[in-house]
């Protein structure tokens, strides 16, 4: 089954360069190890919610604001798309990404499978 | 026996079992609910004319199964037909095992699955494990029913949609789960069993329900000490159930219950379950706090320094405040009320159970029982102001009157 793994957390969260650059490797650690177990199919961290637009259409009008959909105290930060057995196997992939001590990770299956 | 009681019989033993086989069989919830429904009802009409067959929930099961097996071969069909591919498994490639014991025991980790929200754990385990109509489930938890069977519904669909297995954990998720499990068949139990208004006797049914799951997890799992430790806690405190309220609903506290009207049947199934369980975790700590009451021949004769140290033991395993406030009350009967009072402050300076009524209503028992009436009244007054339900309230008015009057 393939899932989508929202990577959330504040990205206002004050940390040291170290902390930073310490999530940044393990992250990468994660990533090879989920890509070589053939878990994990794509990914990606997105760029700060500052730079995100939103757009509505309404009517035949379009209205374009500025930054992300919905404020928020966690913001999403990047995303994996999984190909998993079953709900514990992605749960398990999911619960050993760094960003799960300090953020939050929704995991959720693709509509149509 | 009458086709009645024989049905009854077998839907008590039977139901799960019906289901869980079908589940593991077709992956589909609805299917197996469905295909056991009318497999009872084929029993009713050949039962009464063909009479009741030898093992009644074999003859069930191999109905509900050939009806599951003739409804996935119509919607290949029909599949078929749509010129899609089939995602149903061909019938014939389905293997059906009569009753493996182990479905029941998938079935109770997969109603129970952390990714399931709390209610719709106890609902489905209540209508698929224990057989209970959504209509009794939505009576036992005072909502309407069609709020009972969004819940039910709900639950189904993310079991599919989210594909959350079916099966029993592996090992390392298992001590995790197995506490979901039995977190569930506990929430039950005391759903039923703080229930003290007029609808008691309804809810009772769930006190009764969680004692027979709690029996069959420890069929299904008998290596499992927390399971035995959970039966052990539910007999034990339920072998008191109809001493603690009087006839007009008031409380009758621990020291004051007629113990000579105890279940002594559950207290000694309760005492051997914990003979065969030398360690374990907190169901079983519980238990044994449990079993130093069903002992005691006699409130005066309770061994109050053993339940001290064993609630020490369980804050030490699973700290909270509702587990210190109790090792208060037993320390302060073990090593007297001061000894007490000083946990009770601690507490207090934690602010962990700040407006909650049971804080004050420790604390003035034990400034009663030093004698310091005035303080005890306030502390009363404060309990009296938090709590919520009337026999409480009742109970402390009580208790506060006893005091006399202000001096």
């Amino acid at each position: 089954m393939k899932y989508l793994m929202l990577i959330c957390g504040d990205e206002n969260l004050d940390l040291s360069p170290e902390e930073t650059a310490a999530i940044g490797t393990a992250t990468d650690a994660w990533v090879r190890e989920a890509t070589e177990r053939g878990v994990r199919l794509d990914g990606n961290r997105l760029a700060r919610t500052e730079t995100a637009t939103s757009i509505r259409s309404r009517d035949g009008e379009l209205l374009v604001t500025d930054g992300p959909f919905a404020e928020t105290r966690e913001q999403v930060g990047g995303y994996d798309v999984l190909e998993c057995a079953d709900l514990d196997e992605a749960l398990e992939v999911a619960s050993s990404h760094p960003v799960a001590r300090i953020g939050t990770i929704e995991v959720r299956p693709f509509w149509d499978q | 026996m009458t086709v009645d009681a024989a049905l009854t019989q077998a839907f008590r033993s039977g139901w799960g079992r019906i289901v869980a086989t079908l589940i593991r069989t077709t992956g589909d919830w609805d299917l197996a609910e469905e295909c056991a429904q009318d497999a009872f009802a084929r029993a009713l009409e050949v039962w009464a004319r063909d009479g009741v067959p030898d093992s009644p929930v074999a003859w069930l099961t191999t109905v509900a199964r050939n009806r599951a097996l003739d409804r996935l071969r119509r919607a290949k069909t029909e599949a078929t037909k749509l010129k899609e591919v089939a995602s149903v498994p061909a019938p014939e490639e389905v293997a059906v095992d009569d009753d493996l014991p182990d479905d029941r025991l998938r079935l109770m980790f997969t109603c129970c699955h952390p990714a399931l929200p709390t209610e719709g754990r106890v609902a489905l385990t209540l209508r698929t494990v224990a057989g209970l109509t959504t209509a009794e489930i939505a009576r036992m938890f005072l909502v309407p029913e069609p709020t009972m069977a969004k819940r039910l519904v709900r639950a189904k669909h993310k079991i599919r949609a989210a594909g959350i297995p079916f099966r029993v954990p592996p090992a390392h998720l298992r001590p995790e789960r197995l506490s979901g499990v039995l977190a569930v068949i506990y929430l039950l139990f005391t759903e039923g069993y703080a229930a003290t208004s007029g609808d008691r006797l309804v809810r009772r049914g769930l006190t009764d329900e969680a004692i027979r799951l709690s029996r069959l997890l420890t069929t299904l799992a008998p290596d499992e000490p927390e399971a035995r430790g959970l039966l052990a806690l539910l007999l034990l405190q339920d072998s008191r159930r109809d001493t603690r309220v009087d006839g007009d609903g008031r409380i009758v506290t621990l020291e004051e219950q007629d113990r000579a009207r105890w279940d002594s049947g559950e207290i000694e199934e309760g005492l051997a379950l914990l003979a065969r369980t030398p360690t374990g975790g907190p169901y079983v700590l519980q238990a044994r706090i449990a079993a130093c009451h069903a002992a005691a021949p006699t409130a005066a004769s309770t061994d109050w320094p053993r339940i001290a140290s064993l609630y020490g033991q369980l804050a030490a395993l699973t700290p909270s405040p509702v587990v210190a406030l109790n090792r208060a009350v037993a320390v302060g009967m073990a090593e007297g009320p001061e000894a007490g009072l000083t946990l009770v402050s601690d507490l207090e300076a934690s602010g962990a159970l700040v407006g909650n009524h049971l804080l004050p209503a420790v604390k003035a028992d034990l400034l009663r029982r030093l004698g310091h009436a005035d303080e005890a009244r306030t502390a009363y007054e404060e309990a009296h102001a938090l709590a919520r339900n009337q026999p409480e309230r009742d109970h402390l008015a009580s208790r506060m009157a006893a005091l006399g009057t202000p001096t």
